[in-house]
C-alpha cells in the first residue's frame, strides 16, 4: 500500500484535470455555441481515453492511496459501462443541444464531473471516498436537471431532485457514521473485518440507513417519488442521462457494500433488499399502467427494472451478482435505445412526449417503429430477446438460494409490467396517427436505437461471452487483500 | 440418432430466410405485396417438403430422438441448444409445417393491407412453431413456446376484427401469466438437477413434494395453452378477433402446444404429481366438455361456436393424456392431430363466407348450400369430423379416448361421451342454419361459388381428415414407440398408486 501510488486512479486524475481545464476553456472561448461544441467532444474524448486507461491500469487488483481507493476487474468493467453509457448518450445529444435552451458548455462538463464522481464511488474502498464521490456524482444531476433554467418544470426537477437528494446522502452519511462508531473503521477492508465476528444491532441500524440511502440513488422503492416527476421535467437528454448512468454506478455499490463490506452479514440485509425488491417491482409495474407521458413511463420501468436487478442482489450469493450485472449491461443498452428514439420524437421540431403521440407511427417510421417494438418486448422480458435473459439470471440466483416466493412473486409483476411495454407497441402498430411526426429523425439516433435492438434480439448467441466476461469479474467484488 | 448435417435447425429456421427475403424486397406497393405473397408462399412450402422428407426418413420404431442437432450453448451452465424429434413431436413438427401454407394461401386476397409485414409474422410463428416442437432443451424450447406470443400478437392486434385490441392483449397477457410460472419451474429443476437437457430431466427423479410444485407450474402454462376450463376465456375472443389465418394456426397448431408440453414434460418427468392431479383434470375436462359444449349450442357467431367446441375438443385431449393408458394417450395424440386438421378447415370455412358476405353472424346466412354447393360438400365433411363421425379422423381420436377413459375411471368415460352427443347437436344446428335452408337473401343467392385457391385449400384438409379416419394407422405407426415410452415412465408409479388404493379398500373391507 504505496502512499504514493497513483497509478491504480490515472483515469480519474486524467478526467479530474481534463474537467479543470474545460471550465477553464468553455469561459474563455466565444461564441458559446462553439464553445458547447469544443466541450462536448473533447468530453467524449476524454471519456474514451478513461476507459482505456481504466482497462490499461485498473485490471490488476491494487489499491492507491492508502488503500482508500481499490480497483480490480469488477470496477473496470462497471466504470466501462458507465463511461459507455455516458459516451452513448452524449452522442445522442448533438441534435438535442442545437436549437435547445440547453445547448452551453455546462452540459457535457458537469456531466463529466458527475461521471467523475460515479467512477469515484465504485472504486472507493472508504467511507468517506465513497460520501466524496456520491456528492461528486449528485451535486452535477442537480444543476443539470435545472439545466434549463427558463422552464418552470425543469427548474422544479431540480429542486426536488435536489432536495430529496440531499436527504438520501444525509441518511447514507448517518449511516456510514453509525457504521463506523460501532465497528471503529471508515475503510471497507477495515469494517468488514470488524463485522467477520458478528453484527452489532447498532451496525445493523447504520447499515439500514446505507440502504436506503442507496436505494434512493437507483430509484428503488419505497424511495422512488422523486423518479417519475424528475424525469418528467428535465430535458429528455438529462432524463436518458438519469435513467442510465447514475444507476450503474449506484448499483455497483450496492453490489460492493453488500456482498463485499456486508458479506458476511448476508442475513442482515437479505429481508431487506427483498422487501425493496418486492415493492420497486410493482409499484414500477403498477405506476406505469395509467402513464399518458413516455418519460414518466419510463420512470416508472426504471423503478421495476431496479427491483429486478435488486432480486439478484438479495439472492446473496455470487451468481446473484453476476446476474445483476449482466442485467444491467441488458438494461443499459436497451434504455439507451429507447432514448435514443424517445429524443427523436418531434413535431415541427418541437419535442412530445406523449405516448399518443406516436399513434401509427408504423406506417410513417417503420424503422423507428421495429426497433422500438424490439425494445418494448425486450424490456418486457418476452425470450428470445435480451430482457428475458436479464431476468433468467436474476430468478435463477433467487432460486439458488432458496427464495422461490420471490421468485414467483417476480415474474408476477413482470406480466404486470408487459402490459404498458405492449401498449406502446398497440399505439404504434394499431392506432391511426392523429398528427404526423417530423419525417426528419437524426440518422445518429436511428443507427444508435438500431444497435440496441439488433444487440437485444442477437444476444442469444452473444449471452455466453458475456457470462465468462461477467463472471470473471465477481469474485473481485469481496476481494480483500489482507 | 445424429445427422451428418442439422437438418432440424435447417427446418426451423427456413422460414426466417424467407423473412430476410420479404425484408429485401423493394419496390411500388404493388409490386411489394404481390412478391411478399409468392415467398412467404414458396418458403413454406419449401419448408413443408423438408418436413415432409424428415418424416419419409424418420424412423418409427427407434426408441428416442432422431435428426438430432447439438450445439454447445452455455454449455458450461449445463443449458444446450438441442434439437430432436421423436414419435411425439414428429407429427406435430408436419402439423405446422403443412398448415402454414395453407394458412398463407387462405389470407391471399382477404388480407390488404401491409402485406409484407403479415407475411413476415406467419413465417417467424412458422420458425416460431416447430422449434417449440423440436427443442429438446428446457430453456430453448421456452425460448420458442414464449417468442410464439410476439407474433400472435401483432397478428391478432393489427389484422383483427373491431375489437383486436383487447382480445390481442387477453390473449398475450393470459397466455404469459401461465407462462411465467413454468419459467420459474424450469429455474427450480435446473437448479436441482443442474441440467436443462430434457432427456436427462425425463431420467431425474424430482421428489414427489416438489414434482407436486413443478406439476402446477407447468399446469397452469398448459392449461391455459390448451386451454382448459375455466382460464380458457381468452380463446373464443382471440378466434372471433384474429384474421382467418390466424385462427387456422391458433387452432391448428398453437393449442396443441399445451398438449404436447403435458405429454412431454408433465407425465414423463411428474408422475407422482400427474397421477394425484389427474381427478382433478378429469374434472376440469369434463366440465369443459359439457359446459363449452353447451355455450357453443347458444352463439351467434360462428367463429365464436368453433371456438368454444375447440376447448371442448381440446378436454377430450386432457381426458385422453391423464388416463395413463396406451389408447388414451394415442387416442388423445390422434385427437389433437385430427382437430388441427379439421378446425383449421372450419376456421378457413368461415373465414370463406365472412370474405363474401362480411359478417359471421349465423343468422346471417342460411341456404349457403344453393349458391356454393361445393363449400358446403367440404364444410359438411369438416362438420361431421368434427362431430366425430366413422370414417373421419376425429372418430378415431374421440374413440380411443373413450376407450381409454373407460379403462381408467368408467364416470370420467360416460361424462366424456356425453360430449359427442352435444358437439354433434351444436355442429350440426350450425351446419343447419348455416348451409341448409331456402336461400332467400339476394345476397346469399349472389355468393360467389369456391374459387380454385379456395378448393385448393380445402381439398388437402379433406383427403386427409377421411384417409386418417379411415386408415388411422399411418399416425399411430409414428407414435407408438414413443408412446410406450413415456407410459413406462409413467406406469410403475401408477400400478404402485392403484395397488395401495386396493389394499386400502381391502383393508377397510375387512
Amino acid at each position: 500500500m504505496d502512499l504514493l501510488n497513483i497509478q491504480p486512479a490515472t483515469a480519474e486524475i486524467f478526467m479530474a484535470l481534463v474537467a479543470l481545464g474545460l471550465v477553464l476553456a468553455s469561459a474563455f472561448i466565444q461564441p458559446e455555441a462553439i464553445a458547447a461544441k469544443f466541450v462536448r467532444r473533447v468530453t467524449v474524448a476524454t471519456m474514451l481515453l478513461a476507459m482505456w486507461m481504466c482497462y490499461h491500469n485498473g485490471f490488476m487488483p491494487s489499491y492507491a492511496f492508502n488503500g482508500q481507493f481499490f480497483t480490480s476487474p469488477f470496477m473496470v468493467y462497471m466504470k466501462v459501462l458507465i463511461l459507455l453509457g455516458a459516451v452513448g448518450i452524449l452522442l445522442m445529444a448533438k441534435r438535442e443541444f442545437q436549437g435547445e435552451s440547453i445547448d452551453r458548455p455546462e452540459l457535457p462538463l458537469l456531466i463529466l464531473l458527475s461521471v467523475l464522481g460515479m467512477m469515484l464511488m465504485v472504486s472507493a474502498n472508504d467511507l468517506i471516498v465513497l460520501y466524496m464521490g456520491l456528492e461528486l456524482q449528485s451535486l452535477p444531476l442537480y444543476v443539470i436537471a435545472a439545466i434549463r433554467r427558463e422552464s418552470v418544470r425543469s427548474s422544479e426537477a431540480g429542486l426536488k431532485y435536489f432536495l430529496l437528494g440531499a436527504l438520501s446522502s444525509g441518511l447514507l452519511l448517518y449511516g456510514a457514521s453509525l457504521l463506523y462508531g460501532f465497528t471503529g473503521h471508515t475503510s471497507y477492508d477495515g469494517i468488514k473485518l470488524a463485522l467477520e465476528n458478528g453484527i452489532h444491532p447498532g451496525a445493523v441500524i447504520g447499515m439500514v440507513f446505507m440502504i436506503s440511502g442507496l436505494a434512493f440513488k437507483i430509484s428503488a422503492a419505497p424511495f422512488h417519488m422523486w423518479t417519475p416527476d424528475v424525469y418528467e421535467g428535465s430535458p429528455t437528454i438529462v432524463t436518458a442521462f438519469f435513467a442510465v448512468v447514475p444507476k450503474l454506478a449506484a448499483m455497483a455499490l450496492f453490489i460492493r457494500f453488500t456482498h463485499g463490506v456486508l458479506g458476511d452479514a448476508v442475513d442482515s440485509w437479505q429481508q431487506v433488499i427483498v422487501i425493496i425488491a418486492i415493492l420497486s417491482m410493482f409499484i414500477g409495474a403498477g405506476g406505469a399502467i395509467m402513464q399518458t407521458d413516455i418519460k414518466r413511463l419510463m420512470a416508472y420501468s426504471s423503478i421495476a427494472h431496479m427491483g429486478y436487478a435488486l432480486v439478484g442482489i438479495a439472492s446473496g450469493i455470487s451468481s446473484g451478482v453476476s446476474a445483476v450485472m449482466v442485467y444491467m449491461v441488458i438494461y443499459v443498452i436497451s434504455s439507451i435505445g429507447v432514448f435514443a428514439l424517445i429524443l427523436s420524437l418531434k413535431r415541427d421540431g418541437r419535442a412530445v412526449t406523449k405516448i399518443e403521440d406516436m399513434a401509427g407511427m408504423s406506417r410513417s417510421h417503420p424503422v423507428y417503429a421495429l426497433a422500438m417494438m424490439v425494445l418494448m418486448f425486450s424490456m418486457a422480458g418476452i425470450p428470445p430477446l435480451g430482457g428475458f435473459f436479464g431476468k433468467w439470471y436474476v430468478f435463477s440466483a433467487a432460486i439458488a438460494s432458496g427464495q422461490v416466493a420471490l421468485a414467483v412473486v417476480g415474474v408476477l409483476a413482470s406480466v404486470i409490467g408487459a402490459f404498458y411495454y405492449i401498449r406502446i407497441v398497440k399505439v404504434m402498430y394499431v392506432d391511426d396517427e392523429t398528427q404526423p411526426i417530423d419525417q426528419d429523425i437524426p440518422r445518429s439516433n436511428t443507427l444508435i436505437a438500431l444497435t440496441s435492438a439488433i444487440m437485444m434480439t442477437g444476444l442469444v448467441f452473444g449471452l455466453s461471452f458475456l457470462r465468462e466476461t461477467v463472471q470473471a469479474t465477481v469474485p473481485f467484488v469481496v476481494f480483500v487483500a489482507g | 440418432m445424429e445427422t451428418t448435417w442439422p437438418v432440424l435447425t435447417v427446418l426451423t429456421f427456413l422460414p426466417l430466410v424467407g423473412v430476410v427475403f420479404l425484408l429485401l424486397i423493394r419496390g411500388d406497393e404493388e409490386v411489394v405485396v404481390r412478391n411478399a405473397r409468392n415467398v412467404a408462399l414458396w418458403v413454406s412450402g419449401f419448408t413443408l417438403l423438408l418436413a415432409l422428407a424428415l418424416l419419409w426418413n424418420f424412423d418409427p420404431n427407434y426408441d428416442g430422438y432422431q435428426f438430432v442437432d447439438r450445439g454447445d450453448w452455455l454449455a458450461d451452465e449445463g443449458i444446450g441448444y438441442m434439437m430432436g424429434v421423436d414419435g411425439i413431436s414428429m407429427p406435430f413438427v408436419v402439423l405446422s409445417a403443412f398448415l402454414t401454407p395453407l394458412a398463407i394461401l387462405a389470407s391471399w386476397h382477404s388480407v390488404k393491407h401491409r402485406v409484407r409485414e403479415y407475411m413476415m409474422a406467419f413465417l417467424v410463428l412458422e420458425t416460431l412453431m416447430i422449434g417449440t416442437f423440436s427443442a429438446l432443451d428446457l430453456v430453448v424450447f421456452y425460448l420458442f413456446f414464449e417468442a410464439v406470443l410476439i407474433p400472435m400478437f401483432i397478428i391478432i392486434g393489427i389484422w383483427g376484427g373491431a375489437r383486436r385490441v383487447y382480445s390481442a392483449f387477453k390473449f398475450f397477457l393470459y397466455t404469459l401469466a401461465g407462462s411465467v410460472l413454468m419459467l420459474v419451474a424450469i429455474l427450480a429443476m435446473y437448479n436441482m438437477a443442474g441440467t436443462t437437457n430434457i432427456p436427462q430431466l425425463t431420467n431425474f427423479a424430482f421428489d414427489p413434494s416438489v414434482q407436486f410444485w413443478l406439476f402446477l407450474a407447468f399446469f397452469a402454462s398448459f392449461a391455459v395453452k390448451m386451454p382448459m376450463w375455466p382460464v380458457h376465456t381468452w380463446l373464443p375472443d382471440a378466434h372471433v378477433e384474429a384474421p382467418t389465418a390466424g385462427s387456422m394456426i391458433l387452432a391448428g397448431v398453437l393449442l396443441k402446444m399445451g398438449g404436447y408440453g403435458f405429454l412431454r414434460f408433465s407425465l414423463p418427468m411428474f408422475p407422482d404429481a400427474s397421477i394425484s392431479f389427474a381427478p382433478l383434470i378429469f374434472v376440469l375436462s369434463i366440465i369443459a366438455i359439457i359446459y363449452t359444449s353447451l355455450v357453443a349450442l347458444a352463439q351467434q357467431d360462428m367463429k365464436k361456436l368453433i371456438a368454444y367446441s375447440s376447448v371442448a375438443h381440446m378436454g377430450f385431449v386432457t381426458v385422453g393424456i391423464f388416463s395413463f393408458n396406451a389408447q388414451g394417450v394415442a387416442g388423445a395424440m390422434f385427437q389433437m392431430i385430427s382437430h388441427g386438421l379439421i378446425s383449421a378447415a372450419l376456421f378457413f370455412g368461415v373465414g370463406v363466407v365472412y370474405d363474401r358476405l362480411h359478417t359471421r353472424d349465423i343468422d346471417a346466412y342460411g341456404g349457403v348450400a344453393d349458391a356454393m354447393p361445393r363449400y358446403a360438400v367440404f364444410f359438411m365433411i369438416m362438420m361431421l369430423g368434427s362431430v366425430g363421425l366413422p370414417g373421419t379422423t376425429g372418430f378415431v381420436g374421440e374413440f380411443l379416448v373413450m376407450v381409454g377413459a373407460w379403462q381408467a375411471n368408467i364416470v370420467v368415460a360416460i361424462f366424456t361421451a356425453t360430449g359427442v352427443i352435444l358437439g354433434a347437436t351444436y355442429m350440426l344446428w350450425l351446419y343447419r342454419r348455416v348451409v341448409f335452408g331456402r336461400a332467400e337473401k339476394d345476397e346469399i343467392l349472389a355468393l360467389e361459388p369456391l374459387d380454385r385457391r379456395e378448393i385448393f385449400i380445402f381439398l388437402p384438409l379433406t383427403i386427409l381428415v377421411i384417409w386418417y379416419g379411415i386408415f388411422p394407422g399411418g399416425i399411430f405407426d409414428l407414435m407408438d414407440v414413443s408412446i410406450a415410452s413415456i407410459l413406462d415412465q409413467i406406469e410403475p408409479v401408477y400400478l404402485d398408486a392403484l395397488n395401495t388404493a386396493q389394499s386400502a379398500v381391502t383393508t377397510i373391507g375387512e
